[in-house]
């Protein structure tokens, strides 16, 4: 019943605002089932988000943050359809995404697409970075033919600084920072409009870090993608989003701009969260 | 002193080539204090820990040449059982990732109990020691968690066990390669808390590797930076990151983002210049 009202309000916000969200997530639950026991079974349910809304304006970058456990993958994988949502509503683009038949859902995903925490894990070692690059392509435009297909993963190699002889090369010829330009090429090569960076510099060194987090960002400036940022590293959030969505076991606990959000910090958690980050030693004259 | 590295140098042979992962380092540590070994993966702090008690692949797959003494006792020329005996009871390790490290076969309690079995038969009571390890690196109800298996869990407590069968041995050093990153930041600073107490209380001498800046200065009384197999940089910790003096170092430091201080674009470390 709460869920028709909601849908309500929905309609009525589209007319009043004026930049219609690209995405619009409410009241997002999603329950995991889980089989505890070995002789007698019986079902466990984790709910691993509850009740979650939030909005993302086009072009923006929202950060996600929260602990391990929190909720915060699972949300990008429901996005995704790769976790089961239980209640709530996806809208992306204005379209409702939740009752679509699979096959309806096919042209979203070549609109969202993603990047994952660990290079090493998300991409295939037999497959050269060629095939790899250009396997998004083969599934959502099949009309274009293999020469036009090697020029747009040339072009997508030199976006991301790859060498321009690595087409022929595999995975394990790169370094962890390589490879997850080999993602970043990746995700971008369907031309999409939003990407889910799940914790996508985590894994890397500061310094390679860097490099990753100003490519995403030269991105954003040239092709004005959209991005929904999961990150465990505050700093990292500060620096990259406009905006920023506290998770705690599920729920979101606090949500606003990055500036105020992180000045001053309403809910305890957050406070928890922000007084645990190491302090940084600057370099008084150095750069 | 307690351990002095003098020219140590570690190279791996294989069909490709030699890479020579440690380009003759030298440093020493002092009893009952820290050393933050820090550098990108690849710069060779991993390899250089575990080279002083014989972890890497046997000759001639990695030849390791130079001197390594603990007390005066050089490490790089015991044989296997001597090894043995300075492995756990002498420089104990705590590796990076507490699920691969810990076996999922065995409860946390019997994992304990092996390195106390093995290193210190004058126990009667193996188990009352384990208990009182578990309590120790802060684990509540150590009789019951005892008996649970690695599965059973968080990323914390998994690391906390490591810490308790790292200290089981009562080892005058500790290595602790990357501790804390695979660790939400709310447990690293549990963790961190952990380690300092603990070398307080024990007078242990701890060999910190890391990449993360923030919990070298929480933490390390020295540091050493490593680029490329050398040590490019090395001092008390409070100047080498108030005023580091390598261009390598300057530009580690400036390239991590910090709270509070927005910039339009994170600086980079400008490796062709560092080549030079």
């Amino acid at each position: 019943m709460e869920l028709s009202g909601d849908d309500k309000a929905m309609v009525s916000t589209d007319g009043e605002v004026k930049e219609e969200p690209l995405l619009e997530v409410r009241d997002l639950s999603v329950t995991f089932e889980a089989q505890r026991g070995g002789f007698i079974k019986c079902v466990e349910y984790v709910h691993a988000v509850k009740r979650v809304s939030f909005q993302v304006r086009k072009g923006a970058t929202i950060g996600l943050v929260g602990e391990s456990g929190s909720g915060k993958s699972t949300i990008g994988k429901a996005i995704l359809r790769l976790a089961p949502i239980e209640e709530g509503t996806i809208h992306y683009g204005g379209q409702e995404l939740t009752g679509l038949a699979d096959k309806e859902f096919m042209p979203f995903r070549k609109r969202i697409q993603t990047i994952f925490q660990d290079p090493y894990a998300s991409i295939n070692p037999r497959l050269t970075i060629a095939s790899i690059v250009a396997e998004p392509l083969i599934v959502h435009v099949p009309a274009m033919n293999r020469k036009q297909r090697e020029e747009h993963v040339a072009d997508l190699l030199e976006k991301v600084d790859l060498p321009a002889d690595s087409m022929n090369r595999y995975p394990h010829q790169f370094s962890g920072g390589q490879r997850q330009r080999i993602c970043i090429a990746r995700a971008l090569s369907s031309s999409p409009e939003f990407i889910i960076c799940d914790e996508c510099v985590s894994a890397l060194d500061v310094s390679i870090q860097a490099q990753i987090v100003n490519l995403l960002q030269d991105i954003q400036d040239e092709l004005g993608i959209t991005y929904l940022f999961i990150a465990h590293d505050l700093a990292v959030v500060e620096h990259m989003c406009d905006e920023a969505l506290v998770m705690e076991l599920g729920e979101i606990v606090e949500q606003g701009p990055t500036d105020s959000l992180y000045r001053s910090p309403q809910h305890p958690y957050t406070q928890r969260l922000l007084s645990a980050v190491p302090r940084m030693p600057t370099i008084a004259g150095a750069h | 002193m307690l351990l002095d590295v003098q020219d140590l140098k570690v190279s791996f042979h294989s069909r490709d080539g030699v890479n020579e992962a440690v380009k003759g380092i030298s440093f020493h540590l002092e009893e009952g204090k820290t050393l933050a070994i820090v550098g990108e993966s690849g710069s060779g702090k991993s390899v250089t820990s575990m080279a002083l008690t014989k972890l890497l692949p046997p000759e001639p797959q990695c030849r390791v040449s130079g001197k390594a003494s603990l007390d005066g006792e050089s490490l790089l020329d015991l044989s296997a059982s001597e090894m043995r005996a300075v492995r756990g009871k002498q420089i104990a390790y705590i590796f990076q990732e507490p699920s691969t490290s810990l076996n999922p076969y065995y409860t946390v309690g019997d994992q304990i109990a092996e390195a106390i079995k093995f290193h210190r038969k004058e126990v009667s009571d193996v188990w009352e020691e384990v208990v009182e390890l578990l309590d120790k690196v802060g684990i509540r109800e150590p009789e019951k968690r005892a008996v649970d298996y690695p599965h059973q869990m968080s990323g914390g407590m998994k690391q906390r066990v490591m810490i308790a069968i790292a200290l089981a041995c009562q080892p005058r050093i500790l290595v602790a390669d990357e501790p804390t990153t695979a660790l939400d930041v709310t447990i690293e600073a549990q963790i961190i808390n952990l380690l300092k107490d603990l070398r307080a209380r024990l007078n242990m001498s701890i060999i910190l590797i890391t990449h993360n800046f923030g919990i070298v200065d929480e933490f390390a009384d020295d540091i050493a930076v490593m680029f490329r197999g050398e040590i490019v940089e090395a001092g008390p910790a409070e100047s080498v990151l108030s005023k580091p003096q390598h261009p390598y170092t300057q530009a580690l430091i400036n390239c991590i983002p910090k709270l509070g201080t927005k910039q339009k674009r994170l600086p980079v470390v400008d490796y062709a210049e560092l080549e030079k």
